[in-house]
């Protein structure tokens, strides 16, 4: 599936910008004692800043916990960002409030990652499909509401002889239907996509991936695809952003990324792809380590911990954002130009140095005593 | 004989299949005509669950009967509950009056059947009031959570850490004793039980997803609440209240004996018990027929409880 690329390449080049997000900062106090003081905050997501265009899928890709969920909830609203501004439509959707708010959140929606706790079990498929748009109150009466809801199971491959049916009695692909059903009832303009596969079977996966591209060529969807499943991104996305503890790494086009990737945490990460060909194992750069506790971020770059590359500037400075090709950003101090010999001692080199410096010291000091 | 019997073999099978079909045309005929096709709701699932049940449907049956008892008691008892005669006071059981007399000549079998409305409608209505404070109570601090939690809980907590019986008698002592008194002050007594349990479920229903679909597309609280946890409750709703109701029963017959509850001439199963003690030895099916009463009802709506729990937990289901 993931091996093939696209053969129909999407022309985006003339689409407008509909969401630009801005800085995103997320931090989620931690609580201690009785009085609920806040000493210290998880960094969930750290200045993430993209663009999505009409038709576009971005996908946000990176390890568990590095906060990709968590933009995602953020651009929606769901948690609240920290900081930092989600336009949509070249409106600030942070600031809104109220009536403004539940009108502009109908232009987006979200595909939640279980089907099995993301649809109520006492309400029928009809309903679950049909609350955004009661709600809203699309529709005057109820034959039309009911032949909304009828058209968009169609649309998602659900059988209407089901349509009085209740969640439990559905298969993990078919619930996965009905959310994506509920979401596009109201044709919103940007979905996000929180895993959207990830809970189901391979086989499954693949139609519900494929629904999800014939979805977007009808209705010009743009979708926010959140994904640990590199093979599945690669399929479906246009630009890929990857993160690592809340921090973006690298944004790029797909083809760059996966061809070409600049980052080293995404040359790791593409590297452990499984794949049924002839590598050898020994080539695969398989990173050490854990990832570092977002409550207590490392300084300076947070992947210097764990880089194969880390230089001696890694760990004292945060790099920034460098368009290192055209079109294709990365968060990283190799493409830094404006870097000293000094800081570009590679960290290992660094360390050895000190402990040799270390060793003469003593040496000199045992001499003296002597 | 072998090909006999096969032969009858095939005979039955082609019976019932053709009874398959019919049933299976007749199932497609009626989804016709409705429109729907039927589907096997969560109630369904529930209700077959508790048809498996023994004891909890004799358990059903026995309240139901209670029910209907005390619905028709002015048809079913063979004498009025309050008309005294004083010729035949505190009678052993005769066929004229099959569980005797009470000391004003008043049958008691009669004063039996119209306690089951007393205590019946004490277990219903005040349960009713607590369910309702109880999951008033419980949405507000399970779902708005922070300082409305920590009120809501002290409450909670200032209620039940009071002993229940003196509780009651004191309401009862203040507000002064009478039938809808005492709906109010045993509602107010056995809220904090529902509430705990709602504030539990509410916390954990709250940050579901599909609640946080209804906040996306724009639902407000009202909505959240009536359609997503209200339907979620249910089933603890059920459960909570048919194991209250017999405590409402047991209580009402604690402070009718006390004299703080039903007042003469009514008659509850409490009261008569009471009114009974100095009869103990001569009469003693006067204290124990309501006294069996007491436990019949008690027993089945408590096992009622238990076997609707089971049936009503998910976890049960394989």
């Amino acid at each position: 599936m993931a091996e093939e690329k696209n053969t129909d390449v999407k022309d985006l080049s003339g689409e407008k910008t509909i969401l630009s997000v801005k800085n995103l900062v997320k931090r989620f106090p931690i609580k201690n004692g009785v009085f609920g003081r806040s000493n210290a905050s998880v960094h969930a997501v750290e200045d993430v800043s993209f663009e999505l265009r009409r038709k576009e899928t971005l996908a946000i890709v990176g390890e568990s916990g590095c906060g990709k969920s968590t933009t995602g909830k953020c651009v929606l609203r769901l948690t609240e960002p920290t900081s930092g501004t989600v336009e949509l439509d070249g409106e600030d959707f942070t600031s809104l409030k109220g009536e403004d708010l539940k009108r502009a959140r109908q232009k987006m929606k979200l595909i939640f990652q279980d089907p099995y706790s993301s649809l109520n079990p006492r309400m029928t498929v009809m309903d679950i499909i049909g609350e955004p748009i009661d709600i809203a109150g699309t529709y005057k009466t109820k034959a039309e509401r009911d032949a909304r809801i009828e058209e968009v199971m169609e649309e998602v491959g659900l059988n209407l002889e089901f349509k009085y049916r209740y969640p439990h009695e559905f298969s993990g692909g078919q619930r996965q239907r009905i959310g994506i059903a509920r979401a596009i009832v109201l044709e919103p303009e940007i979905v996000v996509c929180d895993e959207p596969v990830s809970a189901l079977d391979v086989s499954v996966q693949a139609k519900v991936i494929n629904l999800l591209e014939e979805l977007q060529k009808d209705h010009g969807l743009a979708y926010i695809f959140i994904s640990h499943d590199l093979s599945v991104v690669r399929h479906i996305a246009d630009t890929v952003m990857v993160m690592y503890l809340g921090h973006q790494m690298e944004f790029a086009t797909k083809d760059a990324l996966f061809e070409h990737p600049l980052h080293p945490y995404t040359q790791a990460l593409l590297d452990v792809i499984p794949r049924i060909r002839h590598e050898r194992i020994q080539e695969k750069r398989i990173l050490q380590g854990d990832v570092p506790s977002p409550a207590n971020p490392p300084s300076g770059c947070v992947f210097h911990t764990r880089c194969p590359k880390a230089m001696k500037v890694c760990s004292e400075r945060i790099p920034n954002r460098i368009e290192a090709e055209p079109g294709h950003f990365c968060a990283c101090h190799l493409y830094n130009t404006s870097l000293t010999d000094g800081d570009r001692t590679p960290q290992v080199a660094h360390a050895i140095e000190a402990a040799q410096k270390a060793v003469e010291e003593a040496r000199l000091e045992e001499k003296i005593s002597e | 004989m072998a090909l006999f019997t096969s032969d009858k073999n095939s005979e039955k099978v082609q019976k019932t299949e053709a009874v398959l079909e019919d049933a299976a045309k007749a199932q497609e005929a009626e989804q016709a005509a409705t429109g729907k096709v039927r589907a096997q709701s969560y109630w369904q699932v529930s209700w077959n669950i508790f048809k498996k049940n023994k004891l909890g449907m004799i358990c059903l049956g026995i309240v139901l009967a209670l029910a209907i008892i005390a619905i028709l008691a002015p048809v079913i008892a063979p004498y009025s509950y309050k008309d005294q005669n004083l010729a035949i006071m505190n009678q052993n059981p005769t066929f004229a009056h099959l569980l005797g007399t009470d000391e004003y000549g008043r049958d008691i079998l009669s004063r039996i059947i119209y306690g089951c409305q007393i205590s019946l409608s004490v277990g219903i209505i005040s349960q009713a009031i607590a369910l309702f404070i109880g999951f008033v109570a419980g949405v507000a601090a399970g779902y708005y959570g922070r300082w409305v939690d920590a009120v809501v809980s002290f409450i909670i907590q200032v209620f039940s850490s009071f002993p229940f019986l003196l509780f009651a008698i004191l309401i009862m002592f203040v507000m002064g004793p009478g039938l809808i008194n005492l709906y109010i002050a045993l509602g107010l007594l056995m809220w904090t039980t529902t509430a705990r349990l709602i504030r539990g479920d509410v916390m954990r229903l709250k940050n579901s997803e599909y609640i946080q679909s209804c906040i996306l597309s724009g639902g407000n609280s009202f909505r959240i609440i009536m359609k997503h946890l209200l339907p979620n409750c249910i089933s603890t709703l059920i459960v909570v209240s048919t194991l209250g109701i017999p405590s409402a029963i047991l209580s009402e017959a604690t402070l009718s004996f006390l004299g703080l509850g039903v007042q003469p001439p009514d008659a509850s199963w409490g009261q008569m018990i009471a009114a009974s003690q100095p009869f103990l030895a001569s009469q003693p099916i006067y204290s124990i027929a309501p006294g069996i009463v007491i436990i019949i009802t008690v027993m089945s709506f408590n096992l009622l409880g238990d076997a609707l729990r089971d049936a009503l937990d998910p976890k049960m289901r394989s």
